[in-house]
């Protein structure tokens, strides 16, 4: 490499800094380090801060576990799921027609939460005018609805669907229909995000070939949103499971000892039963109680994994 | 746009031959077709768009013929893809927007009363500026627009036939079962040309269909917009006026103009004629200015 002798000089170093290099150098240098100390304690307080609100949560999560393992620990066996409950005989009562009763209940909510939840948000989206007035009342009350204390929505069911208008007396079905009343907002508000998330790109290529409105909903854009929807589905069927406070109002507060039906007798549910189990004197109650609780932490967190699989499996960046 | 006696006979019978199945006779009544092909697939008069109050397109009148690759050239904002929207009545999906005067597909007013949008969408097909395939195989694309329409024959052949049309059917013979959105952008693009083809239609419409493709897949694109004219008509809106210069035989002009009464600017044509004539000998001073690279 002996030609040009211009263009080392000019890649190479410069063999030394003269002094004006040298002091913008510094200048440079003091202008792009981390200068001021405050500023500096001021970000590790908040991030401190941060840290203290994860762990918070994390710790009583585990605290919650762990004392219900403990607790529930002499009791925890697959009698649970078979034995019926008792209060004469604590020490061999268990789950059976409360979890039975949980089956009934949450198979009637999901019966009627996907057709209502989806449609309706179907309808928001694809079908409304959102300049419409209406429409825009009915978006605005959805989002409060799914905000208002489940115990509203319990009164509800005893009015209107316990006593009043329906009558079903307390059964499962009066069980299932005021769950389903308390989580739909939250299918529609998710089967919405869903359906909007579909790029209307597709919604134009789709007409564009002569499909017909609801062709192209059915064909194209609800199997695009189908991930999300499902996940919000299995969302909302998660808390339906856990609710125990809007169903003492419309009849699994009973003691049942026998396998319930869904549209006749008392019935129980699995939150409902430990609430039972656990106001009562009896230490073994107690202790099974605790039981009680394992499994529907371990049922929740199963179908929240679910859910979070579901979600990152079929999750589609446009 | 000369007419030439011998093949508008030989496309007039090809075209009675493929379009039982796919239904324009019905919905437009076989005679008229044939009185009328040969001609003009296309007559506008008068053709106002709005958007609300809004003027978008104003007074265009324009023959576009059968056969023949028309482009529609002009700057941003000069209502060309509005104009091309409403050919196929995708304007309708927009609510606010509006066609006035005459628009004349083989003669019939396409916004009469007996005149349903879906059905002209299956005659005049569309593809759009961004590659949009649907979110599923390869092989669904091209079958979800015969499985709709209820088109009789066999679905293997019709996917087979339009890939081979399309110039893709060597690329992806042996993943039809692959997702689309695992090709490339281009190859996207003639997929979607492909399910355009599949439902058989009259008439492709073309928005800036090469406007997000390498130069590379706009030929491919561009060679195959030259076959595909043999059997449809083309109209292409586009941006690169080398792209209208190499692949249509008529270019329409538009502009923006601002109207007297209001401070509004709308979209105009200025003239239509053979893309030779357009580039080299264009009738009107602001044709000249924007081919040439003037316009500002």
């Amino acid at each position: 490499m002996t030609t040009d002798p211009g263009y080392s000089s000019r890649v190479a170093m410069p063999p030394r800094t003269r002094t004006a290099v040298g002091g913008a150098r510094e200048v440079t240098e003091a202008m792009l380090s981390t200068g001021d100390r405050k500023k500096r304690v001021r970000g590790l307080i908040l991030y401190s801060l941060l840290l203290l609100g994860l762990a918070t949560a994390l710790v009583s999560i585990a605290a919650m576990i762990t004392w219900a393992i403990i607790a529930g620990w002499p009791r925890l066996s697959l009698e649970l799921f078979t034995n019926v409950p008792s209060v004469v005989t604590p020490e061999k009562a268990g789950y059976r027609t409360a979890i039975l009763g949980t089956l009934y209940v949450i198979g009637g909510v999901i019966l009627l939460i996907v057709p209502l939840g989806v449609g309706a948000a179907v309808y928001l989206e694809e079908f409304a005018n959102p300049r419409n007035p209406f429409n825009r009342f009915v978006d605005l009350n959805i989002q409060n609805l799914a905000g208002v204390p489940s115990i509203v929505f319990g009164i509800l069911g005893l009015a209107f669907i316990v006593r009043g208008p329906l009558s079903l007396g307390f059964v499962a079905a009066a069980g299932s229909l005021t769950l389903a009343l308390l989580v739909l907002p939250t299918v529609i508000l998710a089967s919405r995000e869903a359906i909007r998330a579909v790029p209307s790109s597709i919604r134009d290529g789709s007409l564009a070939l002569g499909a017909t409105v609801w062709q192209t909903v059915s064909r194209q854009v609800l199997p695009a949103a189908f991930p999300g929807v499902l996940t919000g589905v299995i969302l909302a069927v998660a808390r339906a499971i856990g609710e125990a406070a809007p169903l003492l109002l419309v009849g699994a507060v009973t003691f049942v000892t026998f396998d319930p039906q869904f549209f006749e007798g008392g019935y129980s549910t699995l939150p409902t039963m430990i609430y039972s189990y656990a106001k009562r004197p009896q230490e073994e109650l107690q202790v099974l109680a605790a039981a009680g609780v394992v499994i529907m932490l371990v049922l929740l967190i199963l179908i929240n994994s679910v859910a979070i699989y579901l979600r990152n499996r079929f999750e589609r960046t446009w | 746009m000369g007419t030439d006696m011998t093949g508008d006979t030989v496309t007039t019978e090809e075209e009675a031959n493929t379009t039982p199945s796919l239904g324009v006779s019905e919905a437009l009544g076989d005679e008229r077709i044939l009185q009328t092909l040969g001609a003009n697939t296309f007559e506008l008069r008068g053709v106002n768009v709005y958007y609300g109050d809004m003027l978008a397109v104003r007074d265009v009148s324009l023959n576009i013929p059968h056969n023949e690759i028309t482009a529609f050239i002009g700057p941003s904002g000069c209502g060309k893809s509005t104009l091309l929207r409403s050919l196929n009545r995708m304007n309708d999906l927009i609510p606010t927007a509006r066609v006035t005067g005459d628009v004349l597909y083989h003669g019939v007013d396409m916004y009469g009363p007996k005149i349903d949008p879906v059905q002209v969408r299956t005659v005049i097909g569309m593809v759009f500026q961004k590659p949009n395939p649907f979110p599923k195989s390869i092989y669904d694309n091209i079958a979800f627009g015969p499985r709709i329409l209820g088109m009789k024959g066999d679905l293997d052949e019709i996917v087979e036939s339009s890939l081979h049309r399309a110039a893709l059917w060597d690329e992806v013979k042996d993943r039809l079962k692959d997702n689309a959105f695992g090709m490339s952008g281009g190859q996207q693009q003639r997929l979607c040309i492909a399910r355009a083809i599949a439902v058989q239609p009259d008439v492709i419409l073309m928005d800036e269909p090469c406007s997000a493709l390498d130069p590379v897949s706009t030929g491919k694109v561009e060679d195959l917009m030259h076959e595909l004219k043999e059997e449809y008509t083309i109209v292409i809106v586009t941006h690169n006026m080398q792209q209208a210069a190499r692949v249509s035989d008529l270019t329409a002009f538009f502009t923006v103009a601002a109207m007297d009464e209001s401070s509004s600017r709308t979209g105009v044509l200025v003239e239509i004629d053979e893309t030779r004539s357009i580039f080299s000998n264009p009738k009107d001073e602001r044709t000249a200015n924007y081919v040439t690279g003037k316009f500002g």
